[in-house]
């Protein structure tokens, strides 16, 4: 069973959870031999971004010392064998160019999503 | 061909993104599949004749077939009046019967 | 055979609707006798959660019986019983490490501990699958 993995909410509890859950959970999904592929929409485009860093949290004297590396997440996901989509219309949307991107993620305009899950046996919108 | 239950909890007047849901459900229905937009929650909300209503008229138009879950609606004070063309009221247990066809599901 | 749905839930109750429509998906699907499998992900671990309890309300003037707020868990617990008494099984997974970092182990009876593989399986094993994410 093929399945697609749609994340569109973005930064939710990621500095608690240290990652993004959804990305977390398709990690840990693959690593049960799923066949799944990740579509990221909306503001999820973002975790795409090679700059991000969230690094630097403290609260009292508690320091934060694994933030969250949303775009290695997604650099390791993708070494597994998952695809990474981004919606195109969604970076352009947001000002974001190619080259702010990690490598080898695959660009789907928004009005081919229809083709796109037609590829798909599930399709989960986390 | 494939068949599609898309549920939508969200309303447009609360984001932009439940618009394009609205415009996948039709481009689902231009490649050759069969689609219900079934609308819950709030998502009923765009479902009363006026404000943002045109968007589901014209998806229902385009062949989706557009249904509001009916305990939603009375939650909301929606009459079966009041409903946009095109939007019918309906049982949640539309969503089980559709999930027990094996349509592919997503919830929004 | 039965027909087999799963849902993978992520909503902490009384925060929004999710939570109560994916119930009312349940009973729904449990009054007809299939089997539903429910993998709470995040704070839908709160949903069976044990020590949920009732209170009065003084904005409404009621005491804590008059009240009757509701509580998750027991309608989870109705449902569990429902589905028994169809033939039919809701096998509640609450994922584990969800339950640690937010020390939701106490559930009621009928919860179990479980991964993301039991999801994964949930989902091969069944007629169809709902995930309702959160926002």
């Amino acid at each position: 069973m093929k399945v697609l993995n749609i994340v569109e909410a973005a930064y939710r509890g990621t500095l608690e959870e240290q990652d993004d859950t959804i990305v977390w959970i398709c990690h840990a999904m693959k690593g049960a031999n799923a066949d799944i592929d990740v579509l990221l929409r909306g503001n999820a485009v973002n975790y795409a971004v090679k700059a991000q860093d969230a690094s630097g949290l403290s609260f009292g004297g508690a320091r934060q010392t694994q933030p969250p590396q949303l775009a290695a997440d997604l650099v390791k996901l993708k070494a597994k064998g998952v695809k990474i989509f981004l919606v195109e219309d969604a970076l352009r949307e947001r000002g974001i160019e190619a080259g702010e991107l990690i490598e080898g993620v695959d660009l789907v305009a928004r009005a081919e999503l229809a083709k796109l899950f037609g590829k798909y046996e599930q399709v989960w919108h986390w | 061909m494939d068949k599609y239950l898309l549920i939508e909890s969200r309303d447009p007047f609360d984001s932009q993104v439940v618009a394009r849901q609205y415009e996948l459900a039709v481009n689902l229905v231009k490649e050759g599949n069969q689609v219900t937009l079934f609308l819950v929650q709030n998502g009923v909300l765009s479902a009363r004749r006026g404000g943002q209503s045109e968007l589901l008229t014209r998806a229902a138009g385009a062949g989706v077939q557009v249904l509001a879950d009916d305990f939603s609606l009375r939650e909301r004070g929606i009459t079966p009046n009041r409903l946009a063309q095109g939007v019918k009221a309906a049982s949640l247990s539309v969503v089980i019967d559709q999930l027990a066809e094996g349509r592919k599901a997503i919830w929004h | 055979m039965a027909t087999t749905l799963t849902f993978a839930l992520m909503d902490a109750p009384y925060e929004n609707a999710r939570s109560t429509t994916a119930l009312r998906l349940i009973d729904l699907a449990v009054k007809r006798g299939f089997n539903v499998n429910v993998f709470a992900y995040e704070g839908a671990v709160y949903l069976p959660f044990a020590k949920q309890a009732q209170h009065a309300n003084a904005v409404h003037g009621r005491t804590l019986e008059e009240e009757n707020h509701p509580l998750p868990r027991a309608w989870i617990a109705a449902l569990m019983k429902e589905a028994a008494a169809h033939d039919a099984k809701l096998d509640w997974v609450n994922c584990g490490l969800c339950v640690d970092e937010r020390g939701a182990a106490e559930a009621i009876e009928g919860v179990r501990r479980g991964s993301p593989a039991d999801f994964w399986n949930f989902a091969q094993n069944s007629r169809n699958t709902l995930v309702i994410g959160t926002k």
